[in-house]
């Protein structure tokens, strides 16, 4: 009988419906249960004071639970677009984190680099990769010079103009 | 409904209810195991055991376990290791039976390639096994972060990050996974609830289908020989129990298969009482540091292998292989093209290709355990180039193999 069907039909049709509807509602909710928490998003702005940091010597600030590579360069270490400048000095500044796959990787000061121990990676002083496996230079962070005072979080400047000389990612 | 009768006995009052006489028959005493095996075929057995241990162990764990970054290590390193009574006992067969698990889970993949019990109608015994084999693998890994010690943090690290999927530069999608940008609490509690109900949940699930899947192929035997079931059991059932090429599950193959049980769990007992060391890695001694990598960072040796795979490669081309490593084993009954189920010694080139796998497997887990320097480098590109060769090469030699 056709209209008893045409009943099964909308019937079979409404459960779908519903239960589609209903499924992707709960898989929106599962996502967001696993998003970040606001309270770990609003990490705070990290400040360090450039002022007393010595040549060749890399200091490691924590910045949303990241580390952060401060290293004041030397006279005889090539100048590069991604130096930060402060006063006369030149910095670099970057995540301390491998682009590779994320370990952190150690500064050799004899050698001027950075060695990663996980897969052999290395970095120069400019942050920039030299040996594989990273393709890419060592990130560097949002930040912000005021005065002698670096501000990690914050867009300053130097970082705009980094950013549109395509320095950062 | 059924009519009910006055019961004989306990037995018989459960049979009306639940035909438990049925199911017995079914499950074990007519379930027929072919008698021309070895010991190698009780290898699932042993597995279905060591899971069981990894379950009660780690209920007992769960007690004192606190899945918190401040507390977890000492809940681990100090509570359960120093202060419950046997403590140590749950935690050493926890670390050592995960570990063991995985040898006997090669053991048993290998077995299965070596005499083709893979194809032929056997394909979803195969697959259902290679996932329940990625299940112990998400196992593996998500408990390895519970005691929050620097292997955990940065093993934790480097995996998910492995989710960014190289220049696709999905970091969104790596922090999303972690609750976080660096593995931190919300990181932990997710992995524990991974670890202790979703993964073992499914894993279940798993080992009913991977046990399900054998039903109507039967197991294989060390001919590959294609036994006539039916008229084999037949024939035990008439008597002729020597002539018939079949035996009962219970308890003709469980008595071999408890035999070789007992000497497996005297080695593993052995193991967890005398030489528990190599499961615990005195890295993860030290609890996690976000700011220090440790100087050389490997998993476990059960993941040297794909680990080492990720090495000789630039990032994304390192990732794709990889990927390929990971998946490529679970399509092995389609690219083996040839209809022959025998022992891989009687297969040509099929023997060479199956040696060539098991040895370079092994160079490579030697591979990534040691620091990617000189030499090391050029054997570990040398022994990738070849794993993954030896898949290209794999359906020609076998469309090339004689019928038989």
């Amino acid at each position: 009988m056709a209209v008893e069907k045409e009943r099964r039909n909308f019937l079979g049709f409404a459960l779908g419906g519903f239960t589609a509807i209903g499924s992707v509602a709960a898989l929106g909710a599962m996502k967001r249960t696993w998003d970040p928490l606001p309270s770990v998003k609003a990490a705070g702005f990290t400040k360090v004071d450039l002022s007393t940091m010595e040549e060749n010597v890399l200091v490691v600030e924590k910045w949303r639970g990241k580390p952060i590579f401060i290293l004041k360069k030397t006279a005889d270490m090539k100048a590069n677009d991604r130096d930060v400048l402060v006063g006369e000095s030149r910095y670099l500044i970057s995540v301390g984190l491998c682009t590779h796959l994320g370990c952190i990787p150690a500064y050799i000061p004899k050698d001027k680099n950075f060695h990663c121990a996980c897969h052999g990676g290395m970095f120069n002083a400019s942050g920039e990769a030299i040996k594989l496996p990273p393709e890419k230079p060592l990130e560097i962070p949002p930040f912000k010079i005021d005065g002698t005072t670096l501000v990690l979080g914050e867009e300053g400047e130097q970082f705009k103009k980094l950013k549109a000389a395509g320095e950062i990612a | 409904m059924a009519k009910i009768r006055k019961a004989t006995s306990v037995g018989d009052w459960l049979d009306q209810r639940l035909a438990t006489e049925t199911i017995k028959k079914v499950m074990a005493t007519e379930y027929w195991i072919p008698k021309n095996i070895n010991f190698l075929w009780a290898m699932g057995m042993v597995l279905a055991v060591l899971f069981l241990l990894l379950v009660i162990s780690g209920i007992f764990l769960l007690m004192y376990y606190k899945p918190d970054t401040a507390l977890a290590f000492d809940s681990v390193n100090y509570t359960i290791m120093a202060e419950v009574g046997y403590g140590w006992l749950w935690r050493h067969i926890h670390a050592v039976g995960s570990s063991v698990a995985f040898l006997i889970i090669y053991i048993h993949m290998f077995t299965a390639i070596y005499y083709g019990s893979y194809k032929n109608g056997r394909e979803m015994i195969w697959i259902s096994g290679m996932v329940l084999f990625i299940l112990f693998s998400t196992a593996a890994f998500s408990g390895y972060m519970l005691p929050w010690g620097q292997m955990s943090y940065w093993a934790g690290m480097v995996i998910t990050n492995l989710f960014s999927a190289g220049s696709l530069e999905l970091h969104g999608v790596v922090e999303w996974i972690r609750g976080d940008y660096v593995p931190g609490d919300a990181f932990l509690t997710r992995f524990f609830m991974i670890h202790v109900l979703l993964i073992p949940l499914v894993i279940m699930g798993a080992i009913g289908l991977h046990f399900g899947a054998l039903r109507i192929p039967h197991v294989n035997n060390q001919d590959g020989e294609e036994i006539d079931f039916d008229t084999e059991s037949a024939k035990y059932l008439a008597g002729d129990t020597k002539g018939s090429k079949v035996m009962r599950f219970q308890f003709d193959f469980l008595s071999k298969d408890i035999f070789v049980l007992g000497v497996f769990l005297v080695f593993f007992f052995y193991l967890v009482f005398y030489n528990f060391t190599f499961a615990l890695d005195p890295v993860n001694l030290d609890p996690a540091n976000g700011l220090k990598t440790p100087p050389h960072i490997y998993p476990e040796w059960y993941f040297l292998w794909s680990y080492e795979i990720l090495r000789p490669f630039s990032k994304d081309a390192g990732l794709i292989a990889f990927g390929f490593a990971q998946v490529i084993l679970v399509f092995l009954p389609f690219l083996d093209r040839s209809p022959n189920v025998a022992p891989a010694n009687r297969r040509g080139l099929f023997a060479i290709w199956f040696w060539v796998l098991l040895i370079d497997m092994i160079t490579l887990t030697i591979m990534g355990k040691l620091p990617p320097e000189g030499i090391f480098n050029v054997i570990g590109a040398a022994a990738t180039w070849t794993f993954l060769g030896l898949w290209v090469v794999l359906p020609i030699i076998t469309m090339l193999e004689k019928k038989k």
